[in-house]
Parts: C-alpha cells; structure tokens; sequence
C-alpha cells in the first residue's frame, strides 16, 4: 500500500486549509419538480403502501417510493442505489429520518414499476435490499444505535436486534392496517443515542452489574474527581486500595446505589460494566413524537428484562410481536399505543399482553417517580 | 472467501428484512477482488475483520470496541471519534477504526454525483462502510485509521465542499424535517431556518466550548417528524396563528367517500364508512370543532394538534400567520430522567429578511446563561431543572406567559427578591423590638 496524498502538507497545516464550511446547500439536490414547487405543495395521499402522491397549488405532482434499509450500508450498496436513481428518478433519491430511501418519480405507472423493481432486489441469503413500504398506519423502519458494530458502550448488538425484529414485523411494515402508525426504535445503552425514549415500542440494551474496577490502572486513565462527580447516584468516591503489595489511587463503589447507567465508564475506561451474563434489554411502551390527539408522551419500561440471545433474540421479538398484536386488535382508529394502553389502563394493558408485573416496574427514581404512582382509588380488577 | 467463521451473523442473512451481514459480505468480496484496481488506504479485509469481532461479541455477549481518545483533524475539536478494537491481533484490520461524522445535506436530499463523491472518498481511505445516516442526522463513515483523517478531510472540503459534523460538548449538527421541499404542513422554511444557524455556528459545532452537547432540531408543523420535542435542547417546531382554512366542498368529499381519509394511511384494513363525528368531531382534544353538513371551527379554541388537517388533507389546510415554536430542554434518560422540551417561546416569525435575527438572540442568551450557570456534563434540560423555567425564561430575554406552564405551582414556596417586596429585606431589629418585647 503506498500513501496517496490528497494534497494536505502535514508540515504547513494551514497552506490552503479550507474549514467552517458546513453542509452544501439543500437547494443543490432538489429533484426539479420538488424545487418548482418548494413552499406550495397542496396535499398528499398514500397510492398503496410505500407509494406517496404529492400534489402542488399548481397541478404539479409527484410520486414517492419508499423503501426501508439497514442503516449500516456499504460503498457497493449506495452506488447500487445511485444506479437506481439514475436509472428510474433523475439522478435523485432522499433519506428519511427513519432511515428509509425515497425516489420521486413523475407518475403512477413509474412508481409501481420501481416499486416492483426494489421488491426484486434480494441479497445471496434472500434477504430483501429495498424492501418497499414504511408509510401510514404501519411500522416503519426502526431507528437504531451502533451496538456490538462499532461502540464502546453497548449492552447489546442494534443491527441484529433490528434486523430479527424487522423480519418479525415485517408485515406491517409492507400494509397498513394497524390502528395508527407505530414507530419502534432500538438503543444499545441508556445513553440512547436513538433517544427511544419517546417510542411506541422501544428496544433498550441495559446493564445490570456495577463496574468492575481496574484499580491498577484507574489512576492513570481517568481523573478520579470526574469519574466520582460523573456517578448521579453519589455511588462512586475517591478510594485507595492494595493490590500485589503495592497501594493505588483509586475509587470504591457502594454498589446498592448503582443504577447501571454507565455515566462513570464514559468518563473512566478503567470502570467497564458490560457482561455477557449481566446485559440485555429492557422493553419500553406507549411514547410518542407527535402533537396528534394527544401531547407528546414518554415510553415506560413493561419488561425490565429479557437476556441477550443473538443472533435472533426469540424473547425479545416475541414479547415485541405479542404487544403489537393486541393493540393491533383492541385499539380503536387513529388511537396510537400509548393512547390505547392509557384507555383501557395499564393494569389492562399487562394482562392482554400476556406479561408480568413486577416489583422492577415500580419506579423508585427521584422526584419523577411519584408521578407514577397512583393517587386515586379509580383503578381496575 | 470469508476470513472468519461467524455461524451465528450468518443467521442473520434470511428473513425478508435487508441484511446488514449480507451487505458487509458482499462489501468485503469487493474489496477482495478489487476490480477498480485501488490502492485502498486502509487494511483491505476491514469489513472481514469487523465480521469477525462483531462474531466475538455474538457469542460472549460483550462489545469488543474500546474508549476512544483523542482524534481529530487539525483545529477542531469535533467531527471525528477515536476507536479501537480491544483485540487488535486478532483482527488488525479494524484495530485503529475511527468514526468520520459528515455534515449532511439538509432534509437528506442527494444526487448521484454527491453520493458517488462519498463513496469514492470512502472506498479509497476508509472501510467502505457507512450509516446512512447517524441518530443526529449526519453521515457517519464507520472506520478508518489516523493518517487518513486530514486526507479524507481535505479532500471533503476541497473536492465536495462539504464539513465534518460536531462531536464532543459543542453544537451538534443540526437536523430537520424536509419541510417545504415536500410537505403542505411546513409553516416555515425549517430547511432554511436549519442551514442558517448550522453557517452561523460553525465555530459552537466544531470547536467544544460548552457544558456538553446542545442540539438543534427543526420540525415544520406539530406532528413532529424528526422528533425535535424529545430529543434536542432547543426545538423549532412549526405553527400557525390565524384560523385552519377549510374547504367545504372536499369536506364533503371525505363525508361522502369519494376522498380516502388520512390520505389513504389505513387502506390496508376495513374500518367501515369514514364517520366525520366520529373521527375528527369527537377526537378534536380542545373540542373545538362541530358538523352539521358543514364543518365549523372555533379557531381561538384550537390547539394545533393537525388531527383534523391529517384525516382530511384536503379540505383543511393550516392557517397563513405562520412561525414555529421554541421549546428547551430535550434529552434522553441520561443522567436525570428523560425530559421533553419546556415552551419557552409559544410563537415567533422565521423571517429570512433580517437573518434570523429574533430566534438568534434567543438561542445566544440561552447559551451565555448555559455557559455561565451549567456544570460539565450538564444538559441544558438539567440546568433548567435545577435554577427553575423562570430563570431560563429571564435570561433568553423572553416574555413570561401562562403558556409556559401547563398549570400554575401546587406550592406557595415562592422566592421572592427584595426588590419584589414592599420597603425591601433590610429592616431594624430595634425598631421591631419597640413593638414587640422579647
């Protein structure tokens, strides 16, 4: 391999350096019919699922097909996609915040032969490329988090627990005929990088070991005031200890407050957490974005735990699956799932879903915790 | 032929879902047989010996990925992250494997000439790996070693004239909804909106001067698409003043059947004859709007939520007095609880004309109090916890409003200043004996 330069000169940083330029402007990579009507679009309807139609004030219309993917993509994956867009939308093609490709195209006809083009893109294992859909009252494609791939922190894998999840919802996510949209979002850790905090199905990695201390080396790697200030508990101070004959500077942990956070590894690699046996992921339910109906809300823990069982993690899905059907089945129209659980109440909603209610499900954290609790003898047998 | 056995990723290339194993194989075969004839800048088997130490962690349950350190390019502190692999003999391609964040453009709009422009920069200098795109909205390039990270730079910004995007405790790089490109909710132009202050702070995103990391996200309208009321400390989120328009002939289209509701969002199941009490009159949350063969709304009752306007696209449109919203104070669970966006500025005009410069003001105030009363590591949704909305809304400058709050305070422990007092705090103890022995 020999070096090829780009042109930077090491020894003169500054000769030619070109910063602080930000993104290229929007404006570049419109498709023509979206930058004519930009700001004067009139409606929209859904064709068929995946099939958008947008309609200008002027007549103008366009069609959108989307298709899900797997975020993590390859160089050969996107310039398979720019083929695509040159071959069948004008050299064009959008992301979605979701993670979903977009082509516009100028009519019906084009649309459902793009669509049945993406459909028949398959991987050697059969696995879809492009699958198409991820519109109205269906699932769409989960947001997610690096996990196993490419992160220091994680408490489970967010590819693979998309993927074993996507492949179990996948019906919904080619139809609509859920009650409203439901949105299921994956992070690998509480630090939750998706934010899936406010998710109608969320999938969180979770710790549930305190750290382990490198005490002979926790002073050279951290600064020990940050990783004790670091601890929102107050579960880690300043210590020292004896290892091998010899004294260190380190911290000790009152392991009873621990929250498995993972605050104290972020700011010391020298107080690791992760463990295969420890880790999993807790499930969270009946968060919402949007504005509709009812205010934005957040999700709450309803299994505080299933194990880590890659590569297809069966009790997680099932879990996943068995709460979407119910709600599937019990909501009324336009009623997301937090909405529905919040109508027929939680007590309800445990028992329709076939799960357990325990002791872990009570929040004993801080102040936010007492709005949790009920304070009112309105409830049901 | 693959480097590693990995029996159980392996299982992950059925089932009808895109496979990331499968892509990655087929990134590594390429890569093998070269045919372009590169002169690939990093280890050729990367995407094999990622395949290999994601295998590791299948089977033991544990990352394989080690802290970061420091890594950057030349004068900024943000854009890229440090990471290693925690056996580097065992799979040496990916021993050095650091993260490029790229600023993106905005609404995630492409054409072939940029994407292909990337690629090629990635397929030269990195692993061939990507996100497309991260949870904050860039475009992450996944791996690459440190004596790339000022080539693959240079050749962003002198080749594609595009940045690297914010890591750290600065600005993150800001996202938004595709707003007026494609949507008749947008009530601004938050693509706009977003690459303005995304130029102007070019300075708070790449070089880390704050308590932590601040995020901006821009929705058009109040259904929320990129989620900005959950997850970024200040929200642009689109509204209207003036009524809802409403067009009473397609109304009766929907009444009558012959318009789809909600756009045709729930064609896939039977749900019987669209019932407008029922679907809209009823669900309406501020109960504001009647039907009688003709649909009446009470605007000054309306709260905004776009139900109404979703189910029947087109007969109601939003209104024409149009600006968004500032809520402050998202972020996930870490380390408080989560927390929503607080309204700290219930309407504002998103005027292009004179740059922005009311909401600028608002988001440099909230940051000099962040900077002067915010601990390191602290959100800005924790300081505000902490002083109280009050003396977030005192220092942005803003005016206090009843729709600041969602009910006024359940405990009288009020604390008043001095100068809130009649005759002030300074009184005299002899005086008070005169009236009162001890």
């Amino acid at each position: 391999m020999a070096f090829i330069s780009s042109g930077y000169n090491p020894d003169k940083p500054m000769e030619g350096r070109v910063s602080d330029i930000g993104p290229r402007h929007f404006g570049e990579y419109l498709p023509p019919v979206i930058k004519a009507n930009f700001g004067k679009w009139d409606y929209h309807e859904i064709i068929e699922p995946g099939i958008l139609l947008h309609v200008a004030q002027s007549g103008d219309k366009t069609y959108t097909v989307r298709a899900g993917t797997a975020r993590l993509m390859s160089v050969t994956h996107l310039r398979e996609i720019c083929a695509i867009a040159d071959k069948f939308s004008g050299g064009y093609v959008r992301f979605t915040t979701r993670n979903n490709l977009e082509f516009q195209v100028e009519t019906e006809e084009a649309a459902k032969e793009l669509k049945k083009y993406l459909n028949d893109q398959k991987f050697p294992g059969g696995a879809h490329k492009f699958p198409v859909g991820g519109t109205g009252a269906g699932v769409t494609n989960i947001v997610h988090t690096q996990g196993w791939v490419h992160c220091h922190t994680p408490a489970t894998d967010a590819s693979g627990t998309v993927k074993a999840t996507m492949d179990v919802v996948f019906d919904d996510f080619t139809n609509m005929k859920l009650p409203a949209p439901v949105r299921i979002s994956m992070a690998c850790c509480l630090n939750m990088c998706g934010a899936v905090h406010c998710s109608d199905i969320a999938i969180l990695g979770i710790h549930r070991k305190p750290p382990l201390i490198d005490h002979k080396y926790l002073d050279n790697l951290c600064e020990i005031p940050l990783a004790v200030a670091a601890c929102p508990t107050g579960a880690v101070r300043p210590s020292k200890v004896e290892v091998d004959g010899e004294t260190y500077k380190t911290v000790a942990i009152k392991e009873e407050r621990c929250m498995f956070c993972g605050n104290c590894y972020t700011m010391c690699p020298s107080l690791p957490l992760s463990d295969g046996e420890g880790d999993g992921i807790a499930i969270m339910v009946g968060g919402k974005i949007s504005n509709r109906i009812t205010k934005p809300a957040f999700s709450k823990v309803v299994v505080p735990y299933v194990p880590n069982e890659p590569p297809r993690w069966p009790t997680m899905t099932k879990v996943i699956k068995k709460i979407l059907d119910t709600y599937a089945a019990d909501a009324n129209k336009y009623e997301r799932l937090g909405d529905w659980a919040n109508r027929i109440g939680w007590e309800r909603f445990f028992e329709k879903c076939d799960l357990p209610f325990t002791e872990h499900l009570i929040d004993d954290f801080r102040d936010p915790a007492y709005y949790t609790w009920r304070q009112t003898t309105q409830f049901k047998w | 032929m693959a480097k590693h056995k990995t029996p159980l990723l392996d299982q992950l290339e059925s089932g009808p879902w895109p496979s990331f194993v499968s892509d990655i194989k087929q990134e590594a075969d390429a890569r093998a047989k070269n045919e372009k004839g590169l002169d690939y800048q990093i280890p050729v088997d990367c995407p094999d010996d990622l395949l290999g130490v994601l295998e590791m962690s299948y089977t033991d349950g544990e990352t394989h990925w080690k802290h970061g350190g420091i890594v950057g390019v030349f004068g900024y502190g943000g854009g890229v992250i440090g990471r290693y692999c925690d056996q580097p003999q065992m799979f040496p391609g990916v021993a050095h494997f650091h993260t490029v964040r790229v600023a993106q453009p905005n609404g995630k709009w492409y054409n072939t000439k940029l994407l292909n422009g990337l690629m090629d920069i990635w397929e030269l200098r990195g692993s061939g790996l990507t996100n497309m795109h991260g949870a904050t909205g860039d475009i992450v390039f996944l791996g690459t070693t440190t004596p790339q990270l000022e080539e693959i730079f240079w050749e962003l910004t002198h080749g594609l004239e595009i940045d690297l995007g914010g890591s750290g405790s600065n600005l993150r790089t800001p996202a938004t909804c595709l707003g007026m490109s494609r949507c008749e909710y947008a009530c601004y132009d938050s693509q706009e909106l977003c690459y303005n202050l995304t130029q102007e702070y070019q300075d708070e995103l790449h070089r880390p001067a704050f308590p932590y990391k601040f995020k901006f996200k821009f929705d058009g309208c109040p259904n929320g698409c990129v989620a900005a009321i959950a997850r970024s400390d200040l929200s642009f989120i689109g509204t209207w003043k003036d009524p809802i328009k409403v067009d009473q002939e397609a109304v009766a289209a929907y009444v009558g059947g012959e318009i789809a509701p909600n756009a045709g969002a729930h064609a896939g199941r039977d749900w019987g004859k669209f019932d407008i009490q029922k679907e809209v009159v009823d669900l309406c949350p501020s109960k504001c709007i009647s039907y009688d063969g003709k649909l009446t709304i009470d605007h000054k009752e309306c709260v905004r939520c776009m139900h109404c306007i979703n189910t029947m696209p087109r007969a109601l449109h939003i209104g024409d007095e149009r600006g968004c919203s500032i809520l402050c104070g998202a972020k996930a669970p870490i380390l408080d609880g989560p927390q929503m966006g607080s309204l700290l500025v219930p309407f504002i005009e998103v005027n292009k004309d004179d740059d922005y410069q009311a909401i600028k003001d608002i988001i440099e105030n909230v940051w000099d109090w962040w900077m002067e009363e915010g601990k390191n590591r602290e959100r800005i949704g924790e300081t505000m916890k902490r002083l109280g909305m009050a003396a977030l809304i005192d220092a942005a400058g803003v005016p206090v409003d009843a729709r600041q709050v969602q009910e006024p305070r359940h405990n009288p422990y009020i604390f008043w200043k001095a100068e809130d007092v009649e005759g002030g705090w300074d009184r005299d103890i002899n005086e008070f004996r005169k009236r009162h022995q001890r």
